[in-house]
């Protein structure tokens, strides 16, 4: 993470949340959070009922009903503080963001082809299709693709990260994000992204919460949650009717602080908070989710898609080995090959010096002071090596260096035939040998020969990155199938499939044969997660459920992707994943807590309220509260403060462990289930202490 | 409590375990239709009904047809007891029932209710008890199994739009199962010495020398598709605790065990449909804890017996309304047995019961009939709370919840809502209303908490079609005949209609391969959670109604205090 993390309860946030609390009161806004709403509407009746028996001079318990109002609209405003908390820490950080939009000038091309001939225009009146022009120094308007031109850019503005990157016109690096700067040279971009839905207004609305949709889960939830109020509504509407059978009556107030306990208040207010949080922490992670949907579908993932290169290997090939023929030592080998390397700028040649001077100690020479031309690579050749004097020292693929030696080539029998007798050296037979063994292994055997002399074959081998196994078995105990996407053949594949520890792969990979993976994955009712950079990775981003593009990638995959990672690291799609999870999990936990707590309540709530009718039911008041108004007391003011309490969880999120889904279950539910069930019982007795303590009932 | 008394509770539920599986085979090739010599049999009639079984609806073609045969069945049970004294069979001369009567009455048994308002053998002629009640035994169960097919397809069917076809399953699972087993049950019934003649009363001289009228009748046949359909509806007046309609120790196991039979055997059959035998045996485990708990509080209960009557020196347990044929054990057992599964015949008074023990009867039909339950109606009932539970404690594992493969959505939620939303509106709307209308507490036996029991036991009894009544109630008043006929039907197609619905939902799905990170829900954990649920979301419902009636009762008697 890049970006500083500010405390969940910093001052700048909790300032201005609580002003919002009062301002989302509105009925209006209260009507997306149908629970709260129910809530509001209570809320509002026993305030008209209070003030009509306080105007009126009746109404005994006068001091119990203000109290109980009066949390039925604390419940209201925590309910209300959580979601502008969540908000806030989204708003801060696109202030930022915002700041850099506002004051961009654009300079817009006149005419297409003269780049010197354009005029001032503010950011936000680009249209997709404007040319603009960004000199050194220039902030890029807005989103686009550059069409002419080379340019290092600083994206620090959204990445958090300060090294420059460069842009350039056509291949995979040409798209560019609004916001960012132009280092060096110039720049002729084409603006993609019409105005108010470049990345930044995006990131801006979907962090600071305005944009914000109902997922389908959340919906789903939605639905719980008006189910159980329903079903509540009818065991507290009767509740009057049962009473007056026996010859009671009970109190509207009272009857309103069962009903507000019993629904699920405590989800119901928490709920648009845990998915702002989830997206916040995405954004926080330099990852941009186009959509709510995109998050939720990346906790459901079954199967990600990764490349390898870059992915799960390092880069590129490095030297691992010096495997010397017989009657050669293996320093001599290394120094051999380390001379025919040292002029070669190549990663792989680079990687040879290493190795040499790594395992047998040599030294970097000077390739002048030793009087030595370099022989570079070249297609036909298919060798690269060094001449000194009248030594020569050659390394390359292994064909092209028996050959060099004049090694025969190995011939077909032919029927009929007499057979050839060709005497095939012990060294040849040797070499080739380790070849094959180097190449099953999934690595890539260079030979090197000095004078016509075999010496031995050095193994090149992808480097899988360190941990990565580690995480892929972290991914199969979430339930992860993990598939390795690279252009080897099937048997280098293969070696390096299984070194890494990924499930699958998918060799000799085209753009077509990724679609037909996903395709066949889904068909099985599986959810696909890819990342991508290349614009022939557009259509396979397209199709995955969850596509997460590079952000250094090429504008058509970053449209095709719901995602765009900032970083452009594709390891990250793991941190993703569990993300979603983390955001589904602290919905469910929450509300298992929630209806959890009604039993508590119900045992504090129900012989208060029939004391008079029944005394006998005070059996029931389990939890020893004082006095019946005491108790109703208790409920309401446990009810309230609870959501306060829980704000820290449901914006950090309920942590994620990769222990398979039964043991998550299993801690789950004894923290969030049994702990729904005790937790209450031991809250409203201690509230019942202090009220009683301080007179309050 | 007893050894002996626990011995013949766990002998009762090994025999349910292990019919379950042969039974589960049996039922699940009914279902296809692949039952060897059955498609002779079925041929004619569905060419004579023009009905092509393989033409197979979807949900809403489905519920539209059961819809279509149950509307016709009531208004044919309806007018058959309007017209009876222009019908023929009517040798007693019966006239014709009142409106309300005859409304209750055939919602009563279109929808397996059994709620019985009239006297049979005072009330309706010969041609209404066996060309209306006792068709309607028999094709209500299995409406009620064709509902629990439909819904099992749809989890076991992948992106399909078809859930069956109603009148294939009709035919079937009344031609196949309910039927021969019925004559099997009717015989070993005979066997033990229970009446079947057409034969009219007999008129017996008592060892006192007074005259006695014993009436008979075609009892064993009536017996057994009342039990085995979950029906209920008893041949005498006091049920199952008539020495003729439960004669032995042996008869009554056999009771118990029919009422079980196929609701069990169903789970297993949603087992097999989705490939996996053991997903059935977690519902059967979740419907056996509840199970054995409630056997457990009512056989203690009324093991203890009253306090109040231990105070007047009498010992032991409560036998007040009981056969002493069978004792504490075996009646608890009974109750618990014909509540939990929505079946409604009775061995002994319910009213009688010490309030503990009469509290987990109605909880049983409360929490929906689910644990076991009536014939079809438990496994769908319990599917449906395996949705609600599924869908809470799945969110928790960090997944779109997800069970046998099949995501579990909005939609589903919605439904599976509606569905569980039908029971508290009947019993608790209906029980608010009435225990203010000085015309229906009229009709209580009993003041106080008790009598609010007897109200709230009635609608609670019709709306989970159960229909055992806890007595005390005089339900025969054109409020009660109205209401409770209200309330069964809601009970039974307001929770139909969102189960079809379901099916067709779930059936339009793929299917997901179950991997590490979706939870198993064979587990013990699964079966934990979904009683857990189960618990929470019934209990919490009923908990105010249940306070003001047994629970306060009971703890009035504590204190020396009856109603």
């Amino acid at each position: 993470m890049s970006k500083p993390q500010t405390s969940l309860f910093a001052p700048s946030i909790v300032g201005p949340a609580i002003g919002m609390a009062f301002a989302k009161l509105d009925p209006r806004a209260m009507m997306k959070n149908p629970v709260m709403f129910v809530v509001e509407v209570i809320a509002i009746l026993t305030t008209v009922l209070f003030l009509r028996d306080f105007v009126g001079g009746g109404g005994a318990k006068l001091g119990f009903s203000f109290q109980i109002v009066l949390w039925l609209w604390f419940t209201l405003l925590f309910a209300n503080f959580a979601e502008a908390v969540a908000e806030g820490r989204g708003k801060a950080q696109a202030e930022t963001l915002r700041a850099t939009r506002s004051t961009t000038t654009a300079k817009r091309l006149i005419e297409a082809e003269n780049h010197d001939l354009y005029e001032g225009i503010a950011a936000e009146d680009l249209e997709v299709g404007d040319l603009v022009v960004a000199d050194a120094g220039d902030v890029i308007p807005g989103d686009g693709e550059v069409v002419w031109g080379v340019a290092s850019v600083n994206e620090a503005a959204i990445t958090g990260e300060s090294a420059p990157v460069i842009r350039e016109s056509g291949g995979d690096r040409s798209a560019v994000t609004g916001g960012t700067t132009v280092i060096s040279d110039r720049l002729i971009i084409r603006i993609t992204s019409a105005r108010g839905n470049s990345f930044l207004d995006r990131m801006i609305g979907l962090i600071e919460g305005a944009e914000r949709q109902k997922t389908p889960n959340e919906i789903a939830l939605n639905i719980l949650l008006v189910g159980l109020t329903l079903i509540f509504v009818l065991a507290v509407a009767t509740i009057p009717s049962f009473a007056a059978y026996a010859g009671g009556t009970i109190g509207v107030i009272a009857l309103a602080a069962l009903f507000v306990t019993l629904i699920p208040t405590t989800i119901g207010a928490l709920l648009s908070a845990i998915g702002i949080a989830g997206m916040d922490r995405l954004v926080r992670f330099n990852v941009l989710a186009m959509s709510g949907r995109a998050v939720e579908a990346a906790g459901d993932v079954d199967t990600l898609l990764l490349d390898k290169t870059g992915t799960i290997t390092l880069g590129n090939r490095q030297a691992t080995e010096f495997r010397p023929v017989s009657g050669v030592t293996e320093h001599e080998l290394a120094d051999a090959a380390q001379l025919a390397s040292l002029a070669d700028e190549t990663p792989e040649g680079r990687s040879i010096v290493v190795l040499a001077k790594e395992k047998h100690g040599l030294r970097e020479r000077d390739m002048v002071s030793l009087g030595a031309t370099f022989v570079p690579f070249t297609a036909q050749t298919r060798m690269s090596g060094v001449d000194m004097g009248d030594s020569a020292i050659r390394k390359g693929a292994v064909d092209a260096v028996l050959s060099h030696v004049g090694a025969p080539a190995p011939r077909k029998l032919t029927v009929g035939a007499p057979a050839p007798v060709v005497e095939v050296p012990e060294t040849v037979r040797e070499v080739r040998a380790m070849a094959e063994e180097v190449g099953k292994a999934g690595g890539t055997p260079l030979a090197v020969a000095k004078d016509g002399r075999l010496l031995g074959v050095i193994t090149l081998k992808d480097i899988v990155k360190g941990g990565i196994r580690e995480r892929f078995a972290e991914l199969r105990r979430m339930g992860i199938r993990t598939v390795m996407i690279t252009g080897d053949n099937p048997m280098t594949a293969a070696a390096i499939a299984a070194e890494a520890g990924v499930d699958d792969f998918l060799a000799e990979a085209t753009p077509e044969a990724k679609l037909a993976l996903i395709r066949e994955e889904q068909a099985k009712g599986k959810l696909v997660a890819m990342c991508g950079d290349g614009t022939n990775d557009a259509p396979a981003l397209a199709q995955a459920d969850v596509g997460v593009a590079m952000n250094t990638g090429t504008v058509a995959a970053r449209e095709a992707g719901n995602m765009v990672d900032l970083d452009s690291d594709p390891t990250k799609l793991i941190e993703v994943v569990e993300i979603g999870k983390q955001l589904l999990m602290t919905r469910g936990s929450l509300t298992t807590f929630s209806i959890a707590n009604d039993v508590a309540k119900y045992f504090a709530i129900i012989p208060a309220m029939f004391a008079v009718i029944y005394p006998q039911l005070g059996t029931l008041n389990v939890m020893g509260l004082a006095t019946p108004e005491s108790a109703i007391l208790s409920a309401i003011i446990f009810n309230a403060l609870i959501i306060v309490a829980l704000i820290p969880l449901a914006l950090r999120g309920v942590k994620y462990k990769a222990i398979g889904a039964g043991a998550l279950l299993r801690r789950n539910l004894a923290v969030y289930g049994l702990g729904g069930l005790v937790v209450p019982f031991i809250g409203i007795k201690l509230i019942d202490i202090a009220i009683t303590a301080i007179g309050l009932a | 409590m007893t050894f002996a008394g626990w011995l013949q509770i766990a002998i009762f539920i090994g025999l349910v375990v292990a019919l379950a599986r042969p039974l589960g085979f049996y039922l699940t090739r009914t279902l296809d239709g692949s039952l060897p010599g059955t498609a002779a049999i079925e041929r004619p009639l569905f060419r004579l009904a023009g009905v092509d079984p393989r033409e197979e609806q979807g949900w809403l073609g489905y519920a539209l047809a059961l819809l279509a045969f149950n509307l016709a069945g009531m208004l044919v049970l309806f007018f058959l007891q309007r017209l009876q004294w222009y019908l023929p069979f009517n040798p007693a001369g019966m006239t014709g029932v009142p409106a309300d009567l005859a409304f209750n009455t055939a919602a009563s048994f279109v929808t397996n209710t059994n709620w019985q308002n009239y006297g049979g053998e005072t009330t309706l002629s010969h041609l209404s008890q066996m060309a209306g009640l006792t068709v309607q035994n028999f094709v209500s169960a299995a409406t009620g199994i064709g509902v629990a097919a439909a819904l099992i397809r749809g989890f076991s069917r992948t992106s399909a739009k078809k859930v069956g076809n109603f009148w294939a399953d009709l035919t079937r699972v009344t031609l196949f199962i309910l039927m021969p087993i019925s004559v099997v049950i009717a015989l070993a019934f005979v066997a033990l010495g229970m009446p079947q003649t057409l034969a009219g009363s007999i008129d017996a001289t008592t060892l006192e020398g007074a005259r006695q009228t014993i009436a008979l009748g075609p009892v064993a046949s009536q017996e057994a598709i009342k039990l085995l359909g979950t029906n209920g509806g008893g041949f005498f007046n006091v049920n199952s605790s008539h020495p003729f309609e439960n004669p032995t120790a042996m008869a009554n196991l056999i009771q118990v065990l029919a009422i079980f039979a196929l609701g069990a055997a169903l789970t297993n059959v949603f087992g097999r449909a989705v490939g996996d035998e053991r997903q059935g045996w977690a519902l059967l485990a979740a419907m056996g804890i509840l199970f054995v708990a409630g056997v457990t509080i009512t056989y203690w209960a009324e093991a203890s017996g009253n306090p109040l009557v231990h105070a007047l020196g009498v010992d032991g347990a409560n036998m007040e309304g009981k056969e002493l044929r069978f004792g504490p054990a075996l009646t608890a057992l009974f109750a618990v047995v014909t509540t939990a599964a929505s079946c409604g015949a009775v061995n002994a008074m319910h009213d009688s019961f010490i309030p503990l023990g009469g509290l987990i009867p109605m909880l049983n039909m409360q929490l929906g009939e689910i644990i076991v339950g009536g014939v079809g109606a438990g496994i769908y009932g319990m599917l449906i709370f395996v949705l609600v539970a599924i869908f809470i404690a799945g969110l928790m594992v960090g997944r779109t919840p997800e069970y046998v493969g099949k995501k579990i959505e909005a939609r589903e939620v919605k439904l599976a809502m509606l569905a569980i939303l039908a029971l508290p509106l009947a019993m608790l709307g209906f029980t608010a209303i009435a225990v203010v209308l000085p015309n229906a507490v009229a009709s209580i036996a009993n003041p106080g908490p008790h009598g609010f029991s007897e109200i709230l036991y009635a609608y609670t009894s019709g709306a989970a079609n159960n229909g055992s009544a806890f007595a005390g109630l005089s339900g025969n008043t054109p409020w009660f005949n109205m209401t409770i006929g209200f309330a069964m039907l809601m009970g039974r197609f307001l929770i139909i209609i969102p189960a079809l619905a379901i099916a067709g939902s779930l059936a339009a799905k793929k299917t997901i391969p179950a991997s590490a990170g979706s939870f198993p829900t064979h587990s013990g954990l699964f079966v934990g959670l979904l009683v857990g649920v189960i618990l929470i979301v019934g209990g919490l419902t009923f908990f105010p109604a249940l306070a003001l009636g047994p629970v306060v009762e009971h703890l009035a008697m504590l204190a020396g205090q009856t109603f």
